[in-house]
């Protein structure tokens, strides 16, 4: 009696040994190292399956922040990147390890922040301004401190005014080193301004009291953009479906198929392939 | 105190039989834990197909003695012989033990057997024969699916003492096989042992127990102190014991070693 | 995305008693995406598992039967590697396994074959450290036996791990556990894809980056569920063992 129980349990192991093979047995399938932000504000659950449906690929999405992004592409680990760095992505092409970049779209940054506006800065639109006034007023801030695209936006705003957040950090300033949804976790936790991008602040559920404070500055516009991994310099990419993908993106029909994606009404993401 | 060279000499002079030949022996053989001398110098013969029983004080190394004559532990100095020449592998498979505390398999009583026998090289139905005649022998047939470890410990010893004789050992060591065990089991082992016996099976064990010592020995070592002080016929050892040791021993006394600073402390345990 | 209907504007933690029924809740709509996660999930640790028990069993068994030279030195080693933080085993096999890496023609990365690689390697120390610890006991008892038995290093080792096989599932399961919590490792080599990769822990970090702290509390609740249906099972045979002084 002991022992068969001994020896279903040892067969159940080898049963959960045996069927541990690769998960899908297709091979029609891309991987595509891609953020956080086009992650959890559902806009690949959207677009993917209309892309599979037509080309019969199955996407597989990695979504991580932009900085570790391009390093896994830049590692071969992916067949298409599809981030939002301009500066970084072009880096990425002329180190040959894309082959071109696409605009494909664009969202824009927000600055949230708490009901109470410790700082004053509700419904401001310079965020030049907006930043050096949270500065003085030394409420705080939460920054991504993660080298992601949202993170590199932030400290180039940041470089528009004289405050020096390095010399702050640690104190108003604050760097979580996550990604967005955790910053934003952290960051409401303790009162702090955030800026976000706003898809992921709109689809993001742990709110409490806070409110979009600043938006509409054209410095806070967020583009992305997609680049097929070099093959060439990294054989095992899959060229050909790859660049089925981008060439998607940047159709008519891929662009469509973004701007229709809507959350609460809002339109999240707005396609400017080619312009 | 006895040369060791001397010693079985002595046995056989006080009976005038003629000495059968030694199966297992010692040539200064010593063994010392942290410079702590445990076993001093033993010489001894242990005659073929008689039964030889080993007395002494706690601490005296009759324990020690039977696993260095068992190869379990090395001497540090002198060697064990088998047969006359030193003990090898061969000789060692030639022997079997039982302990005071019978370690049981967490398995059936019919595994534990065939565990033993396996590891002794049988297989198939000579290795099945086996384990028949050893439950028969131990007379734990009823009991040959049950988790050994759940017997009784009369029950345990007796499987330990038929799973040692299963391999049709020469010689049987057998350390305080009863010490725990109430006298029905104690009278069961026993015939056990004489049964091995009358097979021709010799017989080397330790025992505090007078009395059995008395039933179940041909004669006696006495042990103190790392040594052997006194050897004869069981009978006279124990009714006119010629040693300070033993007679200590045997009036209940505790015995110092004289010259053994390391014994005049409170006597060690039974290592 | 998928079974999880959209949190609302605000969804504040609502107290425990609610996070429970939303658990229940998620278990009873039987949700085929929530199914294959947990799927995953347990196909993904067992397979870890057991590999690393294949691995760690004899290896911790001769760690703990056998003297031999730098044996001190090797259960030390086993000892620390069972605190290896998994993000840094996840970075490990990552550089093993990326495209650039030795190992990747083999194509392993974002794979659940590389999560079990990543787990096995995290598993593997706890499952030898320990059985070398459960071995070394039961030895002292079993030496003499076995040396008076003439038994050889290869039955000696067997017999150990036979007779320790009640004492052993409980090292299974604690290799189990840390299995089915990890999330840093089974991430980063694993890419939490949807239908591919993404399992219970990887699911509850996603969730809480999303901001749906009750549902990924949900999904934790079911993660403890499972753990806990595991471990009552193997505790039961351990039971049984027990009273037939087995174990």
């Amino acid at each position: 009696m002991i022992r068969r129980c001994f020896l279903g349990l040892a067969a159940g192991l080898a049963l959960a040994l045996g069927l541990s093979g690769p998960a899908a047995a297709q091979d029609d399938f891309i991987i595509v190292q891609s953020t956080t932000s086009t992650q959890n504000s559902g806009l690949f659950d959207h677009i993917l399956p209309i892309f599979a449906e037509k080309t019969g690929i199955e996407v597989r999405v990695v979504a991580v922040g932009t900085g570790q992004a391009i390093k896994n592409a830049a590692n071969g680990d992916g067949d298409v990147l599809f981030v939002h760095s301009k500066p970084a992505e072009e880096k990425f092409v002329a180190d040959g390890n894309g082959v071109e970049r696409f605009d494909v779209m664009y969202n824009d940054f927000v600055i949230v922040g708490p009901a109470a506006d410790p700082a004053g800065v509700a419904g401001m639109s310079d965020v030049a301004a907006v930043l050096a006034k949270i500065a003085a007023a030394e409420a705080p801030f939460a920054s991504r401190g993660d080298d992601s695209g949202t993170h590199k936006a932030e400290l180039r705003l940041w470089g528009e005014t004289d405050v020096d957040v390095a010399a702050a950090s640690g104190g108003w300033y604050r760097e979580t080193g996550s990604g967005m949804g955790a910053t934003l976790n952290t960051g409401t936790a303790m009162g702090a301004y955030i800026m976000t991008d706003r898809a992921t602040w709109i689809s993001f559920g742990n709110k409490g009291d806070y409110q979009i404070a600043v938006e509409g500055d054209p410095k806070m516009f967020n583009q992305y953009g997609i680049i097929l991994v070099n093959p060439e310099k990294h054989p095992n990419v899959k060229a050909d479906l790859g660049q089925q993908f981008v060439d998607w993106i940047i159709s008519d029909e891929g662009q469509a198929a973004i701007a229709s994606y809507q959350v609460d009404d809002q339109q999240l993401f707005f396609p400017n392939a080619g312009s | 105190m006895l040369k060791p060279a001397d010693l079985m000499e002595t046995v056989w002079k006080e009976t005038g039989e003629a000495a059968p030949p030694a199966i297992v022996g010692a040539r200064g053989l010593s063994y010392a834990v942290d410079r702590r001398p445990l076993i001093r110098d033993i010489g001894l013969e242990i005659p073929a197909g008689r039964r030889t029983v080993v007395m002494g004080a706690n601490g005296a190394g009759k324990s020690l003695l039977l696993r260095l004559l068992h190869g379990l532990i090395s001497p540090t100095d002198g060697h064990v012989l088998w047969k006359g020449r030193p003990l090898d592998a061969a000789g060692r498979r030639a022997q079997a033990m039982v302990f005071q505390r019978p370690v049981m398999l967490r398995r059936s009583v019919l595994a534990n057997l065939q565990f033993a026998l396996r590891v002794h090289g049988l297989r198939g139905p000579a290795r099945r024969a086996r384990e028949r005649s050893a439950l028969a022998l131990a007379r734990l047939e009823h009991l040959a699916g049950r988790p050994a470890r759940v017997l009784s410990g009369g029950e345990q010893q007796r499987l330990a003492v038929a799973r040692a004789l299963a391999c049709e050992p020469e010689l049987l060591f057998l350390d305080e096989p009863t010490a725990s065990l109430d006298p029905a089991s104690t009278h069961a082992i026993e015939s056990l042992i004489q049964e091995a016996h009358a097979a021709g099976v010799t017989i080397v064990m330790v025992t505090h127990d007078r009395a059995q010592a008395l039933r179940l020995g041909d004669h006696v070592l006495f042990m103190s102190g790392g040594r052997i002080v006194e050897s004869g016929p069981a009978a006279r050892v124990l009714d006119a014991p010629r040693s300070e040791a033993a007679q200590a021993w045997l009036e209940g006394r505790l015995h110092f070693e004289t010259g053994d600073p390391e014994r005049s402390q409170a006597p060690g345990d039974n290592t | 995305m998928f079974f999880f209907r959209k949190t609302g504007e605000n969804a504040p933690l609502d107290g425990f008693g609610s996070i429970l029924a939303e658990a229940v809740g998620l278990i009873l709509a039987w949700d085929p995406d929530l199914i294959e996660i947990i799927a995953l999930s347990l196909r993904v640790t067992l397979t870890a598992v057991a590999i690393a028990c294949l691995i760690g069993l004899p290896l911790g068994a001769a760690v703990g039967a056998f003297r031999f030279p730098g044996r001190t030195v090797v259960t030390v080693v086993l000892n620390a590697l069972m605190g290896l933080p998994p993000v840094v085993v996840g970075l490990m096999v990552y550089l093993m396994l990326s495209a650039s890496g030795p190992l990747g023609p083999l194509q392993l990365l974002y794979t659940p074959t590389a999560m079990v690689i990543a787990q096995t390697i995290l598993v593997t120390p706890i499952v030898a450290a320990l059985t070398k610890q459960v071995v070394e006991d039961l030895n002292r008892e079993y030496a003499e036996q076995f040396a008076s038995m003439g038994v050889g290093p290869l039955d000696r080792v067997g017999a150990l791990l036979w007779d320790a096989r009640y004492s052993l599932l409980t090292v299974a399961l604690a290799g189990f556990g840390r299995a089915v919590a990890e999330v840093g490792a089974v991430i980063i080599v694993g890419g939490n894809i949807n239908h591919v990769t993404r399992v219970m822990t990887t699911t509850i970090a996603l969730e809480t980056s999303k901001g749906n702290l009750q549902l990924a509390l949900a999904l934790g609740v079911v993660l403890l569920t499972i753990a806990l249906i595991v471990n009552a099972a193997v505790m039961a045979i351990r039971a049984s063992a027990v009273r037939a002084a087995y174990a």
